[in-house]
Parts: structure tokens; sequence; C-alpha cells
């Protein structure tokens, strides 16, 4: 046996299989010894698969020796190592964070059940990323919403119960919208295989049925992304789940649907399909401008800053949809390295509010007020992360702004970066919104004693914020492998 | 009284039932998951004729969580059997000299641990619904 052969499935099976092992266990120290290990090599394998998608451009295995499109094929191009990498990274980061930050928020009795559903979360979303076949995916889809829904429901809050209720039928709807879509191309192909799709729907990209299930599955992921308007369980969820669970999901389960999407546009409809015969273009602008703006708004006025980054996730949700509708290589480039800065800036937020929160108990604005003299170091980071939203230059976020303002120049539509400026402005409002209550107020008399995070919360959320200033400086990761990524998305690279 | 008997004559056939349509599975209509839905549907038959706290010192919740991830795990076993054997994953050719043999081993134990998760799942959702407002 040669492991090397059989990375794309170990990335799969070792956090699936940790999540039953752990149940097993029964005990949290052991449950979570036992996960971390699995996240930490499924980061290391995600790391060799991209090593090796560097040399070879595209890793295929075929499950059960059945080769494809017959059997169920998993695939790592460019674009699928890139988002292997982020998802299992952020894990890998935020787990040992978890430990320290549900003591505090979820029964002690629950916790093994707490990493359970944290490897199968993991499990599902790297599954979604490497799999090569449709069904496939929709199964890995619904396995890490379920255990999403349910790692929101442990809130200490009582209205996460609600958040994730609402989050359960919305997803619901989503899943099944996809499944259809998912059907119809079957019934049009008689394949699931995504490489196979692709090639035989370049003949039939006028049939109705085929233009219909793009419909269904346009609709189902942008449910599952929370493009706007259909964001309205995502605030809740964000808002009311615990710290680690918010900047998870915040991090990676929307960052993986965009990739679906971007699979589903690229690899198995094709351009001619999704741009010419439908006004996906026109539809994927506004709505994405729809979003930037009114949820950027919509932060400015929130009162809880979980729920205020919560909107803003949305409206960055906007920019990635925005590159996607340039249907360019600069524009796809945008988008991807986007997914990743945007990623690492509000994964690393949420962690810091969620040391916010262990040190304030809670993060109302009425609460935080001082935050920066009692907890200095965890309120920079917080504003760093900040700026990166703004798109400050030195931030991860700048580069992500550039390479659209690039992509939207390219095509000779000044009044598109006009509009990327301002609705950076309307970041800076709501950034600013902390800023001041944080910087500009005396702390709460009976909060002015509260101290800065431990260290078991404050390091995995500096090195998030750090990749966030590093991505800032060096974009050679992030960009290099968003550009051959999108290349190799629009048949340009190899 | 009447349904203690009937209860007694019954529930072995449903189980032995669960086994037919478990092992029938690889030639006819059946499998791991309807095999696991008909032996839950016994232990419930026998929750309801026995009383929950009997049913639940016979199958404790320790051992119906232990069914829900010891049938996945095993499941997980079987795919990385073949990737030990030098297949790839869930290969059952490899599992036997003969390709065809290798095939209903794989299977056989395949279907085995759904039906023991399935049936692990559907209890555990038994006992939630049925114990809800007594352990609060």
């Amino acid at each position: 046996m040669n492991v090397t052969e059989h990375l794309p499935i170990l990335q799969v099976v070792l956090p699936l299989a940790s999540a039953p092992l752990a149940v097993l266990l029964r005990d949290r120290l052991a449950a979570f010894v036992l996960v971390l290990a699995a996240t930490w090599a499924a980061f290391a394998i995600s790391v060799l698969l991209w090593l090796q998608v560097g040399e070879s451009g595209l890793i295929s295995y075929a499950i059960g020796s059945w080769p494809p499109p017959w059997g169920i094929e998993y695939r790592v191009d460019a674009l699928a190592s890139l988002v292997l990498m982020l998802v299992s990274g952020i894990a890998a980061v935020v787990l040992p964070y978890s430990r320290a930050s549900i003591e505090r928020e979820i029964r002690p009795d629950k916790h093994y059940l707490f990493y359970a559903m944290f490897a199968l979360c993991l499990s599902g979303l790297l599954g979604i990323t490497v799999t090569g076949d449709a069904f496939n995916l929709f199964v890995f889809l619904e396995i890490s919403s379920l255990s999403s829904y349910a790692m929101i429901a442990l809130g200490k809050d009582r209205r996460s119960l609600v958040a994730a209720y609402q989050y359960l039928i919305m997803g619901t709807i989503g899943a099944t919208f996809i499944v259809i879509g998912v059907g119809l191309l079957y019934i049009k192909t008689g394949t699931l295989n995504l490489a196979d799709l692709g090639v035989r729907l370049q003949a039939m990209t006028s049939h109705r049925p085929v233009l219909a299930a793009l419909a269904f599955l346009t609709v189902g992921i942008s449910l599952k992304l929370a493009m706007f308007p259909l964001h309205q369980w995502l605030p809740n969820a964000y808002a009311y789940a615990p710290s680690a669970v918010s900047a998870f999901l915040a991090a990676t389960a929307t960052k993986v649907s965009v990739y679906a999407l971007l699979r589903f546009y690229f690899s198995v409809f094709g351009e001619t399909a999704v741009f010419q015969r439908l006004p996906m273009e026109d539809l994927m602008l506004v709505l994405a401008l729809a979003g930037m703006f009114v949820a950027s708004t919509v932060a400015i006025f929130q009162d809880n800053l979980k729920r205020l980054f919560a909107y803003s996730s949305v409206a960055q949700i906007g920019y990635s949809v925005l590159g996607i509708s340039f249907d360019s290589v600069t524009g796809l480039t945008a988008t991807i390295v986007h997914l990743v800065n945007h990623a690492v800036t509000k994964g690393g937020l949420f962690l810091l509010l969620g040391a916010v929160i262990a040190g304030m108990g809670g993060v109302t604005l009425a609460r935080v007020q001082g935050v920066g003299r009692v907890m200095p170091l965890t309120s920079f980071g917080i504003v760093i992360c900040g700026l990166s939203l703004i798109g400050v230059p030195g931030t991860a976020g700048f580069v992500s702004k550039w390479y659209l303002i690039l992509a939207a120049l390219e095509k000779g539509q000044w009044w598109l970066v006009f509009l990327i400026v301002l609705s950076s402005l309307l970041a800076v409002a709501y950034v600013w919104r902390f800023v001041e209550v944080a910087y500009f107020h005396a702390p709460r008399a009976d909060l002015a004693g509260a101290r800065e995070a431990p260290l078991a919360l404050a390091l995995p959320a500096w090195t998030l914020v750090a990749a966030t200033l590093w991505f800032g400086v060096d974009t050679s990761l992030t960009v290099g492998s968003a550009s051959r990524a999108a290349g190799q998305l629009l048949g340009i690279a190899p | 009284m009447i349904l203690r008997v009937i209860g007694k004559l019954l529930i072995p056939f449903i189980l032995l039932f669960a086994l037919y349509v478990q092992l029938h599975g690889d030639y006819g209509p059946g499998g791991g998951f309807q095999a696991g839905a008909i032996i839950a549907a016994a232990m419930v038959l026998y929750a309801m004729i026995y009383g929950l706290s009997t049913a639940r010192r016979v199958f404790p919740d320790w051992l119906v969580e232990s069914m829900i991830a010891g049938g996945v795990l095993l499941y997980l076993a079987v795919g990385l059997a073949g990737l030990y054997v030098g297949g790839n994953f869930l290969d059952y050719f490899v599992l036997d000299a003969d390709p065809v043999t290798g095939q209903h081993r794989g299977i056989f134990w395949i279907e085995l641990g759904v039906a023991i998760t399935v049936c692990g799942v559907l209890l555990k959702i038994f006992y939630l619904f049925t114990q809800r407002g007594q352990d609060q």
C-alpha cells in the first residue's frame, strides 16, 4: 500500500472515522485528542495534495476501483486543493481554540458529542470539495449541514435553537433544490460524474431541462452560500452559535458553497450555458451589488457585534459573487482569492469575538464599551481584521479588492470601481462602530476588572490575524494558486 | 396478558425476518437499511409491551449510542480493509482471491454496518421522543 496514492480519500476518511470513535470513547479529553489528531492529519494531507497538484495538475481517485465515470471519482485540481487546504487549515486552528471556548458555553457531558459533530462537519466540507460526483457532493453537503445545525443549536443563548431551526428549514430547501437539479442532469445525461457531465452537457446547452437544472442548482447553492437575498438564516445562526462554531462556519461553510457554485458553473455547465443561455451575468452582478450595499448598511445598525459581522459576511459574499459575474480569469482570481482572504479574516474576527465574550460576558455594543482598555490586544486584533474587511493596503482584504477592481477595469466598467470603493466606505462605518465604543468610552463599572483573553483563546485567534496580515503582503500563495485555479476553470491553463 | 403472549410469539419472528431481509439483500429486495429498521421495530414493540424502563435496561443508552458509531466504523473498516489489502478505498475486488466472492464479502460487512447504525439511530430517536419531559 502506497499512502501517497490514497491521499484524496484519506483526506475525508480520517476526520470521518474520528467522529464515531469520539462517540465510542465517551470522554471529552480523549475525544478532543482524537479529533485534533485527525484534523491536523487532514491539514497535512491537504498540503501534500496541494504539492502533488502543483506537479501533476490533476489527481483522480477511483473509489472501489470502479473507473470513472461509472464509479465515484475523487478529483483534486488546483481549485479543490486550495479550498481543501483552507478548510482543513481553519479547522486545525479553530479546534484547539474550541476546547477552551466550549468549556464556558456547552455542558461538559456534551463535549465529546461536540467534537464528533465538528469532525463530521469538517469531513462533509472536505468531501464536497474533493468529490467529482454530483450525488456524492449532495450527500457530503447534507453531512456538513446536519452537523452544523446541531452545533449551532448547542449555543448558550436559547435563541440558538430558533436560529438552528431556521437554518435547518432554509438549508433543507436549498438541499432539495440541489438534488432536483442533479436529478434533472442525471435524466438528461445518464451520468453523475462532474467531469463527464461537463463533456456531455456541451451538446445540450439550449435544452430546457438543462437550463432548469442550472436554475435549481443556482438557487439551491445560493441558499447555502447565503447570497443576497437568500441570506436570512445566516445572521442569527452566526450570532447565537458557540463562538468556535461561528468562527468555523463563517470561515468555511459559505466558502465551500462558493466552491460548489464555481464547480457547477465552470466545470459542469460551462460558460455558454451559464452566461449566454441564461442572463446570469447581469443577475449575479445585481444581486452581488445589492448584497454589498444592503447587508453592509444593515450591519451598521446592529447592536450585537456577532450579528454585525455576520451581516458583513453577507456583504463580503457579494464580492465573491461579483467576481464570478465578470466571467474572466481576473474576476475568478478575485473570487477565489477573496474566499481565502475573507475566510482567514472572518475566522480570526469571530475567534477574537469569542475571546471578548469570555472576558466581558457578551458582545453587545453596550457591554463591550471600553474593551480597548481592558482587553487591548484582543481589541487591536479585531481592528486589524476590521481593516482587512474595509480593504486597507497591507491586509488581505486589500488584495481581493485590488483584483476585483482590476477585473472591473478589464471590462471597462468604471462605475463598478466606484461602487466597490463606495461599499468599502460602508465597511468603514460598521468597523468604526466597534472602534468608537471600544476606545472612546470608559468600560462599564462592573466589567472594568475584565482580563485579557487566556493564551488558549488568544493564540489560535492571533494565528489567523497574522495570516490576514501575511496574505496582505505576500500574495504568492493565495493569488498564485487562485490564478492557476481560475485558469484551469476557464480551460485556459492546463 | 394477550399482548404479552402475542408479543413473545411475534418478536422472535420479526427478528428472524429482519435477518432474512439482511442476508437476502444480495439477491433480492432488502439490505441493511431495511433490516435495521425492522430490528428497531421489534425493539419498539418490546418497549411498548414491557414498558420503557424495561426496554432501556435491555438496550441501555450507551449501547444504542455505540451502535450508531459502531456501524459507521464497521463500514469504514471495510473501506480501509480494501486499502490495506492493496486496492483502493471500498475496493471489494481485492477482499478475496476470487473478485466475485470478494464483492459478496465486501457488501456483506457493509450492509451489516448499515443495519447496526440504522437500528441504533431509530432507537435513539425513539428514546429521545419517549423520554421528553421525564428527564428534566
